[in-house]
């Protein structure tokens, strides 16, 4: 019962921001959003950029992979640097190569792929400096993306797609940083951690047990996390550690910050291209995948855990309570699972790798599906668009009508782009899972053995290529064989989806619209809705069964078989 | 190329000064300031009531059979199908009936966490008999005692119902 409020009370948040969240952005990105305009001017001065000017597509690119590499290099360097750095009390050394280089990729992509411990390898300036400001920033540059996506639908006949830098000072200022801001207040009102003094040694008399207990400035960290889709944990626990997740007000908390802005950018698309009905039946899509997915995790995570049923524990009437905590219970972790995969966090309240063989299936899927729903700050948007052109063009295949989107015709080059931009994620993640299963390095990586550790292998790449950074996290990661062979996928999931996005948006700003006519398909209609649902679901099934055949599902199949 | 040299090291400065300092440098000064006990750890004289500990049964009450080591967070990640995760809870429900327990779910399995540091109401009560037991104490006592340390859900909704097991102790060593 009280899972059904939570869900109610998730709804209702989230409609709030739809309608308010996204109307602001619309506003911050149209230009219209002037209250920090103080702090914006000295920005610009700053930096040598016109906030006037605007970028082609290409500029916008260039833009966007210069800041990236710039942002690499600052990440990786103070990694390489913590041990002479200041802000350091645990007097960590520095950062290997191989991790120091995973990392910064992984916090650069949005990913937060944690290969690395926080409490024992990462100073309170490596914290702050490098994985908190990426924390804002790539979460700045996916929106950024998807509103030159947005700006070329709604423009006609334009060369320019908006201005990188103005887009990312303003995603950052005007959005992430006051939610962030409030948010990190409630995480430090309910017991999460903002201190920049050291570990401190308890010892209680009563059992006679000592602890080093890590601290450090966790809540500014945790509330942007969350909210830019990140996921990178300031402990190896993540979300389950009660230093970063107190609470079930925070865990819900943590779930409305993940959800907030890929579910108020599709208001800001409608806004933004003229027809609020058009964002309305986005997150219709959204909402219907991660409805079902949510069933199928929250469903199966209330199930036994067929080996600690086997252990004698027959009756598991809270569900699998194996890597859950207390205080969060069964549903609500598997609720939190849901949305961390089906967008691109990746941060876990729970252990991933100990869900039951079904539930597991649902967040590993949820990723496959391409994360649009509703997907990532910015990449949830304009990966479901490329979706919808495909939709449309399929559509349009059944009627023998060119199609059109938004008042675009869709031609071979659109079609061609959206094609690209969605075949990326999966070749790429089933290729680098090949590689691994392959060889030695790769094989020795799992923990658990039979089906599972495939999927642990499986899990891994589907988690970096969709740059989500959740994993199965029995997997030994923190090799140089897995350290460098995920920021292939870790690049190519973000920055091979990105150009081709950024040349859509050209593309389509260049065309002129044609005007809408009996003969046209609706994209505001539910026809539109399901169809795009079936769309997602076709291409994640065919490109994936075969492989989660191999893992989760002949799991779930080997009824009484251990491993 | 090179036009985009300086806005991106700009930026870069910008956000470290801004988002790497500023930020968090005002929010633990709020938290310094507002919520000092939770934002530097929720120290009691015993230890953090948001890090699990050992405690010996039947003495006191325990906790999850987590690690319980704070400096290495994280669950055991033993599969739904693991050989490993079968002996580890059998291992458990033993030691539990051993010790006059009534094994629970949560009692026997590890946390997400690995510090877990609550329980639910129910793995509270298969304990108190043994307790009370140990201590000499009527059942009826350490029931009440029980009761009084549940945490309810946030709003009534929100999560689930725990006791803390720190906080559940210090309350049982007062009762003397």
């Amino acid at each position: 019962m009280s899972f059904a409020w939570t869900i109610i009370a998730m709804v209702v948040v989230l409609a709030i921001a739809w309608r308010f969240l996204g109307a602001y952005m619309a506003a911050v990105f149209s230009g219209r959003a002037r209250w920090l305009r103080f702090a914006e001017r000295p920005i610009y001065r700053l930096i040598g950029v016109n906030p006037e000017s605007e970028q082609s597509w290409r500029h916008y690119a260039t833009s966007l992979i210069i800041f990236s590499a710039a942002a690499l290099s600052v990440t990786y360097l103070i990694f390489r640097l913590q041990g002479v750095l200041p802000f350091n009390p645990q007097h960590l050394p520095a950062v290997s190569p191989a991790l120091a280089w995973n990392t910064s990729v992984s916090f650069v992509t949005n990913t937060n792929w944690q290969a690395y411990s926080g409490e024992t390898t990462m100073s309170y300036l490596s914290q702050m400096g490098s994985l908190a400001v990426q924390n804002f920033a790539s979460a700045a540059a996916g929106i950024a993306v998807a509103v030159a996506l947005i700006r070329g639908f709604a423009r006609k006949g334009a060369k320019s797609i908006g201005n990188f830098w103005v887009d990312l000072v303003r995603g950052t200022i005007y959005i992430l940083l006051p939610i962030a801001f409030v948010a990190a207040i409630v995480f430090m009102a309910q017991g999460a951690l903002q201190t920049l003094a050291g570990p401190v040694h308890i010892h209680d008399a009563l059992n006679g047990v000592s602890q080093l207990i890590p601290r450090g400035p966790v809540a500014s960290q945790e509330a942007i996390k969350q909210l830019g889709t990140n996921g990178g944990g300031y402990f190896n626990a993540n979300g389950a550690d009660p230093f970063e997740n107190p609470t079930g007000l925070t865990n819900f908390l943590s779930i409305v910050l993940i959800l907030c802005i890929p579910v108020g950018l599709t208001y800001t698309f409608g806004a933004m291209v003229g027809s609020v009905r058009q964002g309305a039946a986005i997150l219709g899509v959204m909402a219907i995948l991660f409805g079902g997915w949510l069933a199928i995790a929250s469903v199966s995570e209330h199930q036994a855990n067929p080996a600690v049923a086997a252990a004698g524990m027959t009756h598991q009437p809270t569900g699998n309570m194996e890597g859950k905590e207390v205080r969060f219970g069964d549903t609500s972790s598997a609720l939190y699972a849901t949305a961390s995969t089906q967008t691109s966090t990746g941060s876990v309240n729970s252990a991933e790798d100990s869900y039951t063989p079904m539930g597991g299936f649902a967040v590993l899927t949820g990723m496959m599906l391409g994360e649009v729903s509703p997907g990532g700050v910015g990449s949830g948007l304009y990966t479901i668009l490329l979706f919808a052109i495909i939709t449309v063009f399929i559509g349009g295949l059944m009627v023998g009508r060119t199609p059109e989107y938004l008042g675009k015709k869709i031609q071979a080059r659109e079609v061609k782009l959206a094609a690209l931009g969605v075949l990326v994620m999966p070749i790429v993640a089933l290729i680098l899972t090949a590689i691994a299963v392959s060889v030695h390095a790769g094989r020795i990586g799992p923990l658990n053995a039979g089906p599972h550790a495939f999927s642990e292998i499986l899990y891994d790449f589907t988690s970096v290529t969709n740059n989500n950074g959740s994993a199965f996290a029995g997997l030994s990661v923190n090799t140089p064989f897995y350290n460098v062979i995920e920021t292939f996928g870790l690049l190519l999931g973000r920055f091979a989806i990105m150009v081709p996005v950024l040349a859509l948006a050209g593309a389509l700003a260049a065309k002129k619209t044609v005007a809408a006519s009996a003969g046209s398909f609706r994209t505001d209609q539910p026809m539109f809705v399901g169809l795009l649902v079936g769309v997602v679901l076709i291409v994640g099934a065919l490109t994936f069964f075969p492989a989660v055949s191999l893992g989760p599902i002949v799991e779930q199949l080997s009824h009484g078989k251990f491993f | 190329m090179l036009r985009n040299l300086r806005p991106a090291v700009g930026i870069c400065a910008v956000f470290f000064v801004l988002l790497g300092l500023a930020y968090p440098a005002t929010e633990t000064a709020i938290g310094q300031g507002f919520f000092s006990h939770q934002a530097n750890g929720s120290l009691t004289a015993y230890g953090s009531t948001l890090v699990g500990q050992k405690w010996t049964s039947p003495r006191w009450f325990v906790g999850r059979p987590d690690a319980d080591n704070p400096m290495a967070t994280g669950g055991t990640n033993l599969g739904p199908r693991s050989k490993v995760l079968v002996k580890d809870v059998a291992a458990q429900i033993a030691q539990l009936r051993k010790d006059g327990i009534t094994p629970t779910p949560d009692l026997v399995t590890t946390s997400g966490s690995g510090v877990d540091p609550d329980i639910a109401p129910v793995d509270a009560y298969a304990q108190v008999r043994a307790v009370a037991r140990a201590r000499g104490l009527p059942v009826a006592v350490v029931t009440r005692l029980v009761k009084a340390q549940i945490h309810q859900p946030e709003f009534g909704f929100l999560g689930a119902s725990y006791i803390n097991v720190l906080q559940l102790n210090e309350a049982l060593a007062r009762l003397r």
